[in-house]
């Protein structure tokens, strides 16, 4: 009788899909990016947690410990790096549910609306701290 | 039609993820519930941009908006424990080590939605 057959040798031949054997298409970095934002997001949970604390613990509480260490440099670039998440995560969330109704499955279309969700994403961000920079924020008090 | 199932299947209405669809759809309905309740927090938190104690205390002092706050704070925080469950299922591949980083995740949103949730409560109640 013939020997069984050996298991294949694990060789040189690629296994599975692996990210570093594809360049990057677009779509990747978009897809890729909702996952880290919502990553981000979900630890910026806290600094949202400790803004609501901090205005809840009234008028001598931590509030002007946390808008001095909020408009300092590192927390502005924190503050932007959330922003952005957001203004990301929310764009491309909405190209989600549109997947999930069936639409923009196109290529084409599908690498347009990937260019167009990063363009928003910076622009709504950047549009948002030059409102709140040259104090066109605040309107609610 | 008949159904696909198998009767085990259809009795512990479970698939291989042991959670069915239940998962991929709670998903989706928070995600559509936080479209316009980020837009109402971009709105505010610019609003608020910039203000001293009194504005936000006065803000979240309004019934509707410490509701609307807290219902973006439990939605949020219940869509990001979906999402990282995902990414946990995606990576993790020890039972334990997965099921450990579940219960965290979960404490997490829990201690964050509650630190959240009572400050809410002692801005527009007590």
């Amino acid at each position: 009788m013939a020997d069984i057959p050996q298991q294949p040798v694990a060789a040189s031949r690629p296994l599975s899909p692996h990210l570093t054997v594809y360049r990057w298409p677009v779509t990747m970095m978009t897809s890729i990016l909702h996952r880290a934002t919502g990553m981000a997001l979900t630890g910026g949970a806290v600094i949202l947690a400790w803004w609501l604390v901090a205005i809840s613990n009234g008028l001598d509480g931590g509030y002007q410990i946390f808008m001095a260490l909020a408009s300092s440099p590192l927390g502005m670039l924190v503050l932007f790096g959330a922003t952005w998440s957001l203004a990301y995560h929310f764009f491309n969330g909405l190209r989600h549910l549109a997947w999930d109704l069936g639409y923009g499955f196109d290529k084409k279309l599908a690498e347009r609306n990937s260019v167009i969700i990063f363009a928003l994403s910076f622009a709504s961000a950047i549009a948002i701290f030059a409102i709140v920079w040259t104090g066109h924020g605040g309107y609610l008090q | 039609m008949r159904s696909l199932q198998t009767p085990l299947h259809r009795v512990k209405s479970l698939g291989a993820s042991h959670s069915g669809t239940g998962h991929f759809w709670r998903q989706r309905i928070t995600a559509a519930a936080l479209v316009p309740l980020s837009l109402w927090f971009a709105y505010v938190a610019i609003g608020l941009s910039g203000t001293s104690t009194s504005a936000p205390l006065q803000f979240f002092a309004h019934p509707v908006n410490a509701i609307l706050m807290a219902a973006f704070v439990i939605i949020s925080l219940y869509h990001a424990a979906l999402g990282v469950q995902v990414v946990i299922d995606d990576y993790v591949h020890s039972t334990g080590m997965k099921i450990f980083l579940f219960l965290l995740v979960r404490l997490f949103v829990i201690a964050t939605g509650s630190a959240c949730i009572i400050a809410l409560l002692r801005i527009s109640v007590f």
